[in-house]
């Protein structure tokens, strides 16, 4: 059995062979009014599908009114100009056309598709979407209403309370520390001018970030561009001052009569711009990134059953990294789990990788970004979200030379530099066996 | 704006179907009887292989719910050739990406990889096909982990333990009735036996479909599947002994009131036709009739329920016509503010009832069509989504020139042929309709 094994690491070394989508095919637009899209042109089936991101997002929210960009976003399609809701999405039917969007904490986003043939009609409906939204009393209390709904049932949601808690207590008094949602309180309080004023904030095209792929050419992009966007307000470049994150571990323990204890941990991160960003995420990869692959799920999955999804994960935020991580788990296995996770955290902090494991890494994170551009709307969503890191446009030629270059001592100094086993700050959500809310993780365990 | 509103009015006129482009798709069958479909798409050098076992949770024997299942999850721990616990680290050193999942009718597993990783892939599903290697230490661990993800889908969630309530008494007699993962019960008790027996019944090459996805040419995957799979002995497969379902007579109803729901609901549902058992094109009109019903907020029910009456959060239908002996169609509503559950009740009825008495316009119909025919479209960007429509398919029983002639069939609805389809499911005494409650808790009672 091992000979397989070794068979399949031995043909690994002819692997970077493997042509990826390369940057040749990346184009950047610029049209005559100046907006710039990131392109790649895709004639092979008859549709166009267009990611653009406001840089800003929930965190934009001021004290108080949090909720009220996500309430804004959910504007976008209750009716613009001389349309009401009902006309608005007769007219995106009649074209066979989508037109999606989110909030997240720092970004609002906007997803187009279309058919090719209908792709300027498309982007003239959201060029009066996103300059001539109605606002009526209307739309906004029906959008209001399934936001409440929404965090109605996230109120009872053990995995969605124990992550609200968790960003309550880690961020304090920044802007993270509320969900996009907002809360109860605060969307109920927002009224039609926070509502205008948020959206005032979210859209500006100093903060736009453009992606299009599909069955158009790079000309008639640039003239849809300056239509769609060319009379957006300029707005201004974001504050990038970090915010504070929490720096002490501890143990929340919140009360639900849940058979799964559902948990969320996790302490201080990396920003995206760091340069120790690409070891750690390799470094990550093998703690608990890699899916059925990882420490984590070898640990506390596959030899001790004890959960069906355990991870961890780097998560970059604007002006905060955080190293997160997760677990779900019948009441009786949290504290086992916890302790497991704790000392795999330990583990990587003292030891790092091995050759072996660090070559491993590398094989899946080069061989599979691949498979990251195998369809227009995955190739859209990279080009923005490139462009939001502030990342190159050769950057896909480049980054598995990056990942490629990750040597043990890198993974050493990294895993020293960011994995904090004691600092870990936990929330649980359930009825955990054997466990109290205390200062320290394991105080809680044995308390 | 003006020039927008005139484009799009007579492009309403014309009510155009967009223009179709075909994927370019092929079939073979090795001599050992298994079925084999090539989904070309050459956008990225990488690939999609799954293999589809005519085998789900409707073949399970009595007592055994969720061995299907259960079986998926051991599938990946390992065969003669390949040591416990590697199969999913092999596809990851090689830069893929392996999962699986186990429906009613099927079980499927699959790897994303680069295009010249397809023999290596085949080799190892082939390998697994008869010669998994279960060790008896893995068989208690595996239990557990599924079921903690039973507690993760359904015990720590009402909807979910709502919605099996619902499907159990949606079937008399038929194995649907069951969900896939199991009774916890029954899964508790499920042992190496019992897979084992399931494995060696089903899993063969002619009770197998293989479908391969991406960058690839006919003729060197029909190569590669003889050298991997041809070389594999058929067995006789078991007569199909699957329950029939009986008359329904009396209409049931279903109440759960649980202290954690956030968000009452209703739910109404129908036994119907599906793709399969269905001789004419009631399973296409059915489908169409639930775009006519809600396919976007301008449709019947979210129109009618959530704006013109302001009722309902949310509302709509859905018909779930892939399944090898029966479908269903279905619908559902949450209440909004005052409104009670009886009164959403009266509004749905209401609907159906106007619906069976005046029918649907011809425009509906024709929009209706349009957007599944663009739907086709956009669906043609996913490599796993393709494969995974042509698998379902297959395994149930559909035929390639079905698919075909799919859009034909489509276009050949008329507005009669789609009455006579309500009229034939929607009968008042086959319905289950479910109230999901929320239960006051003590301290609610008492205060």
């Amino acid at each position: 059995m091992r000979t397989l094994a070794l068979a399949l690491a031995a043909s690994l070394a002819i692997f970077p062979a493997i042509a990826q989508e390369d940057s040749s095919r990346i184009k950047e637009v610029t049209s005559p009014g100046g907006i710039v899209a990131w392109f790649v042109e895709e004639p092979s089936i008859p549709i166009v599908t267009v990611q653009v991101e406001f840089d800003g997002g929930a965190r934009l929210d001021e004290k108080g009114k949090e909720g009220a960009v996500n309430l804004a976003s959910g504007l976008i399609e209750e009716g613009a100009g001389d349309m009401d809701n009902q006309e608005f999405a007769a007219k995106l039917d009649d074209l066979s056309s989508s037109i999606g969007f989110s909030a997240g904490r720092d970004g609002f986003s906007i997803s187009v598709s279309s058919l090719s043939e209908n792709i300027d009609e498309t982007m003239d409906l959201l060029h009066v979407a996103l300059t001539e939204t109605l606002f009526t009393d209307e739309a906004i209390e029906r959008v209001r209403e399934q936001v409440l709904s929404n965090l109605r049932s996230q109120e009872n949601d053990a995995q969605a309370q124990a992550s609200r808690h968790w960003y309550a207590e880690v961020f304090g008094d920044s802007s993270y520390a509320v969900p996009v949602t907002g809360t109860t309180e605060s969307v109920k309080a927002l009224t039609r001018d926070d509502l205008l004023e948020a959206w005032g904030r979210m859209v500006a095209k100093a903060r736009m970030k453009i992606g299009v792929v599909g069955d158009i050419d790079a000309e008639t992009l640039a003239a849809l561009l300056d239509e769609t966007f060319g009379d957006l307000p300029e707005g201004e470049a974001l504050d990038l001052t970090p915010v504070s994150v929490r720096e002490t571990g501890g143990l929340v323990v919140i009360e639900e009569d849940v058979p799964q204890s559902a948990v969320v941990l996790g302490h201080r991160g990396i920003l995206r711009d760091d340069p120790d960003y690409i070891p750690a995420y390799v470094m990550n990869y093998v703690l608990g990134g890699g899916g059925l692959t990882s420490r984590l799920t070898d640990e506390v999955r596959e030899k001790n059953g004890l959960a069906y999804s355990v991870y961890s994960y780097l998560y970059p935020l604007d002006r905060a990294g955080l190293y997160m991580g997760g677990v779900a788990t019948a009441n009786a296995r949290v504290a086992k789990s916890l302790e497991l996770i704790q000392q795999e955290w330990a583990r990587m902090a003292t030891g790092g990788l091995t050759q072996e494991e660090l070559e491993a890494a590398k094989t899946y994170l080069t061989g599979s970004f691949a498979l990251r551009f195998d369809s227009n709307a995955k190739i859209t969503s990279f080009l923005v979200g490139a462009q939001s890191a502030n990342l190159p446009i050769d950057y896909i030629d480049t980054r598995n030379g990056l990942v490629e270059a990750v040597t043990l001592e890198d993974i050493k100094r990294v895993a020293e530099r960011l994995l904090k086993p004691d600092d870990l700050f936990v929330v649980v959500v359930g009825k955990p066996e054997g466990m109290e809310s205390a200062d320290s993780l394991m105080e809680g365990i044995d308390g | 704006m003006k020039r927008l509103a005139s484009t799009l009015l007579a492009a309403f006129a014309v009510m155009t179907t967009p223009a179709f482009a075909e994927p370019v798709v092929s079939d073979f069958t090795l001599d050992n009887g298994m079925r084999a479909v090539v989904i070309e798409d050459h956008r990225a050098p990488v690939v999609t292989h799954m293999v589809w076992y005519r085998v789900g949770s409707a073949d399970e024997p009595p007592g055994k719910t969720g061995i299907a299942h259960y079986l998926e999850h051991l599938m990946f721990k390992g065969t003669d050739k390949i040591a416990p616990g590697q199969f999913s680290k092999i596809i990851a050193a090689n830069g893929g990406q392996d999962n699986a999942f186990t429906s009613r009718d099927y079980t499927a597993y699959f790897q994303r990889i680069a295009k010249d990783r397809l023999g290596l892939v085949m080799g190892m599903e082939a390998d697994r096909m008869r010669n998994v290697n279960i060790r008896q230490e893995d068989i208690v661990a595996e239990r557990d982990v599924v079921i903690e993800e039973r507690n993760s889908r359904t015990d720590n969630n009402p909807g979910g333990r709502f919605r099996e309530q619902y499907m159990a008494a949606l079937y008399l007699n038929h194995a649907y009735g069951i969900p896939v993962i199991g009774w916890r019960e029954e899964i508790e008790s499920l042992d190496r036996d019992d897979a084992l027996e399931m494995y060696e019944r089903f899993y063969a090459p002619n009770n197998a479909i293989l479908i391969v996805a991406g960058d690839v040419n006919p003729d060197e995957v029909k190569a590669l599947a003889e050298e991997h799979y041809g070389v594999i002995e058929p067995v006789d497969l078991p007569e199909s002994v699957r329950a029939t379902e009986p008359p329904h007579l009396a209409a049931r109803r279903l109440e759960m009131s649980d202290p954690r729901v956030a968000q009452p609901r209703i739910w109404r549902g129908y036994i119907a036709p599906s793709y399969v058992t269905d001789e004419g094109n009631k399973a296409e009109a059915l489908s169409l009739l639930s775009d006519i019903l809600s396919g976007g907020t301008t449709r019947r029910l979210p129109k009618m329920l959530t704006l013109d009456t302001d009722l309902a959060l949310y509302a709509g239908a859905y018909y779930s016509g892939m399944a090898r002996d029966m479908g269903e169609f279905a619908f559902y509503a949450a209440p909004k503010g005052d409104t009670t559950l009886p009164e959403l009740e009266g509004a749905l009825d209401w609907m159906i009832a106007d619906l069976l008495e005046n029918g649907v316009t011809e425009e509906e119909l024709a929009r209706a069509k349009k957007s599944a025919i663009a739907s086709e479209i956009f669906a043609q960007d996913s490599q796993s989504a393709m494969a995974r429509q042509y698998g379902a398919a297959l395994t149930i029983g559909i035929e390639l020139d079905e698919i075909k002639s799919w859009r034909d069939r489509l276009e050949a609805v008329t507005v009669d042929d789609v009455m006579a389809a309500a009229r034939d499911v929607l009968v008042p005494e086959r319905s289950v309709t479910g109230y999901l409650m929320k239960a006051e808790s003590k301290e609610g009672a008492d205060g």
